[in-house]
């Protein structure tokens, strides 16, 4: 069935195809109208669950966390500065190996507050031991949440699926509805490997030493670094069994393909710009524009930002002369982290004597900036064609400074200057 | 309420292994052991960390037959509302869901998840063992630690404020059953939890949990420190239920013989207490003496009518 609908109700609706058993969630925009659905899909009956209104988003994810231990396939979504409070509970998630999915309706995160779109929210969270997929249009949300759970069932790790606030959760589009028949031959019931017993007692998540220890029947047991070397290898055997997920979802539902990357006229480009989420669907716009102009561009939109794809993202980028990152978040101090991973992606897997790309990075739409098109095609260009472009490389920033105008003289940093300008006042 | 229970009638099972890693003396651990009795085996304990995450022991190894879930120490009646999601997903709603923190998880960090967890209704017991203070940590002040203590925070001049009064904010929010304890009567606290569980909703039990580390005095005064704080009507045992104190056990015979021990025979017998001098004693036992007067006239009233 086609169905024209916004962002966060498709999310929702692939939660209720899903089946999942308790839901636990608090309000945050853009996230509200995703959970209110969930809400009337359980009040109603639509969705046989547990909807718990818990008072926080620690708590949210505490009730995950419960859920998950105890057998039940837990869903939760958030937002912004929702998903930070979480964070103590988004690693615990993730050491419990706990298969519970959330979603992540992108936002800019505090101080000041903003609740327009940038990836900050989720970026900051790379570390944490999830699976993080980025959706780009409403189809991939509803297959992405469905794809979420069987991944994050077959590897026992939770699994974020993200998707950009208001540019999909609040805009409308069209998409496939998964049929019901196909969810169930595609995602089976929820078999967890232990839930909590009285009649199997364990004690989960206990103090676990250094090293490894003995049990009382005299077999080891590992210690705190085993268990979470075993994580590290799960997430990486993961990239894996994502395109294995991904072709079964192609053989049931006839859609999707590549699992972490998807490429737009990448096989003859010059240039990669690369990306996530929603802006990698603008881009193809300029990619357009500026193959008319007679620049071999192509855009790569990054699926599946952790477990980190280096190898196939090296493979596809080996044959660029230069590639291009665009980001909605900093890792603050130095640059866009995707660029970061990405440098060390191609260095560590560049080709016999071969010299890696060069590698620019860029900053756009941070706390909802509009990204125009036309500053996206003319940063592009000046890039591609060695133009010197002023400024600090953040794709559409306006400063309003009274020295602004006046470049800092040579060896003197901005800060120095500003310095400098506040004595002249 | 039903019979109670004595020292023969307890159930035998021990769902509690000895040789744990409680330290000697623990006020927690023999509230834990006859906690557990109470509570049968047909039970899931939700954790926080705390001095009980030490007494369960190490991985691979637990000192604990029942299922435990250890969670971050903000999150415990949240996990337990999420458990008790599952286990109705599941049918297994027989199954209870008991939460069992320190004051620390209980009064301070937890109190959010606790109080929305309460406000929600949710049909669970929590439990907090009150040793007064960040006791697993080396001795912090803590929400609960009482006016004067000495802890390694507040090391020279004693706690400055007064107790939070746990109980009475878990009536606030007005559940179905509120009661306190004491480690130094098992068997008062073996009936309330009993009691607890065949209501629905969210119950909460406070327990008064000696610590001698903690607290300052020698391990085989446990009991003895626990039932001096009871006899001298620095802390009470009581219910709530429909809003209405009721004094229970030890501190309900207190009404009828009217014969308080002094405060000071209790604030005297921990080390923690030293910096308090005669004056502030005397103050307490002011504040006790109030206290009292309402019961005494409570009582009058009731008898009266």
């Amino acid at each position: 069935m086609h169905i024209i609908e916004d962002g966060n109700v498709a999310a929702a609706m692939g939660v209720k195809l899903a089946g999942a058993q308790v839901i636990a969630a608090y309000p945050i925009t853009p996230q509200t109208p995703l959970t209110e659905k969930l809400s009337e899909f359980v009040e109603s009956g639509e969705l046989r669950a547990q909807y718990i209104p818990v008072e926080s988003e620690h708590s949210a994810l505490a009730a995950c966390i419960a859920a998950g231990s105890a057998g039940a396939r837990a869903f939760t979504a958030t937002s912004a500065n929702g998903l930070l409070y979480m964070h103590e509970q988004i690693q615990w998630a993730a050491g419990a190996r706990l298969p519970i999915v959330m979603c992540v309706v992108n936002r800019a995160v505090g101080a000041p507050w903003c609740i327009w779109n940038d990836h900050q929210d989720s970026i900051s969270q790379r570390d944490t031991g999830w699976i993080q997929m980025y959706a780009c249009d409403h189809q991939q949300i509803i297959d992405g949440v469905l794809k979420a759970f069987a991944l994050a069932e077959a590897v026992s790790i939770p699994v974020m699926v993200c998707y950009d606030g208001y540019l999909l959760s609040h805009t409308y589009m069209p998409f496939e509805v998964p049929e019901e028949e196909k969810v169930a031959r595609f995602l089976p019931p929820f078999e967890p490997s232990y839930a909590l017993d009285p009649e199997s007692p364990a004690n989960l998540n206990t103090v676990t030493l250094p090293d490894v220890r003995m049990d009382v029947t005299g077999e080891m047991a590992h210690g705190y670094m085993e268990i979470r070397y075993l994580l590290q290898e799960d997430l990486r055997a993961a990239l894996e069994v994502a395109q294995e997920i991904e072709d079964r979802f192609k053989e049931v539902f006839g859609r999707g393909g590549d699992a972490l990357l998807e490429p737009y006229r990448c096989d003859d480009a010059e240039h990669i710009v690369v990306g996530l989420g929603s802006l990698t669907y603008q881009l193809r716009d300029v990619v357009e524009i500026l193959r008319n102009e007679g620049h071999r561009v192509g855009v790569l939109g990054v699926r599946l930002y952790r477990p980190f794809p280096d190898e196939a993202l090296a493979a596809a980028l080996q044959h660029a002369a230069g590639v291009i990152v665009i980001e909605k978040a900093v890792s603050y101090g130095y640059e866009g982290a995707l660029c970061s991973d990405l440098k060390a992606a191609l260095l560590a897997h560049r080709t016999d004597g071969g010299r890696p790309p060069a590698v620019k990075g860029m900053i756009a739409g941070i706390g909802g900036r509009d990204i125009r098109t036309a500053d996206l095609t003319d940063a592009l260009r000046a890039h591609i064609t060695g133009t010197p472009v002023e400024g600090p490389g953040w794709i559409g920033l306006k400063l309003y400074d009274s020295f602004q105008d006046e470049a800092p003289p040579q060896g003197t940093s901005r800060a120095s200057a500003r310095g400098r300008g506040r004595e002249r006042e | 309420m039903s019979a109670k229970t004595t020292i023969l009638t307890l159930p035998r099972e021990e769902l509690v292994y000895p040789g744990n890693r409680a330290c000697a003396g623990c006020g927690l651990s023999i509230a834990y052991r006859i906690g557990l009795k109470a509570l049968g085996p047909d039970t899931i304990l939700v954790v926080p960390p705390s001095c009980l995450t030490v007494l369960q022991g190490l991985f691979p190894v637990a000192s604990t037959k029942l299922p435990c879930l250890n969670v971050t120490f903000a999150s415990t009646a949240a996990a337990a509302t999420g458990l008790l999601g599952a286990l109705k997903m599941r049918g297994r709603q027989h199954t209870k869901v008991v939460g069992w923190a320190g004051d620390g998880g209980t009064a301070d960090i937890g109190i959010q998840a606790l109080s929305g967890a309460a406000e929600r209704e949710e049909d669970f017991l929590f439990m907090c063992y009150d040793n007064e203070g960040y006791m697993n940590t080396g001795v912090q002040r803590s929400g609960t630690t009482p006016q004067g203590a000495v802890t390694t925070n507040t090391p020279f001049k004693g706690k400055q404020q007064k107790k939070k009064d746990v109980p009475a904010i878990m009536a606030a929010h007005g559940i179905d059953y509120v009661a306190t304890a004491s480690a130094a009567y098992p068997l008062d606290l073996y009936d309330k939890i009993r009691k607890a569980l065949s209501l629905s909703g969210t119950k909460y039990i406070h327990i008064h949990t000696p610590c001698p580390p903690g607290w300052g005095f020698e391990p085989r005064y446990s009991i003895k420190v626990g039932r001096l704080a009871v006899e001298t009507g620095y802390f009470d045992l009581y219910e709530i239920e429909q809003g209405m104190l009721r004094l229970t056990g030890a501190s309900e015979k207190l009404v009828e013989k009217r014969e308080l021990v002094p405060v000071g025979d209790y604030l005297r017998s921990q080390s923690r207490f030293r910096l308090l001098s005669d004056e502030q004693i005397a103050e307490i036992q002011a504040q006790v003496d109030t206290k009292w007067s309402g019961y005494y006239r409570a009582a009058g009233q009731a008898a009266a009518e």
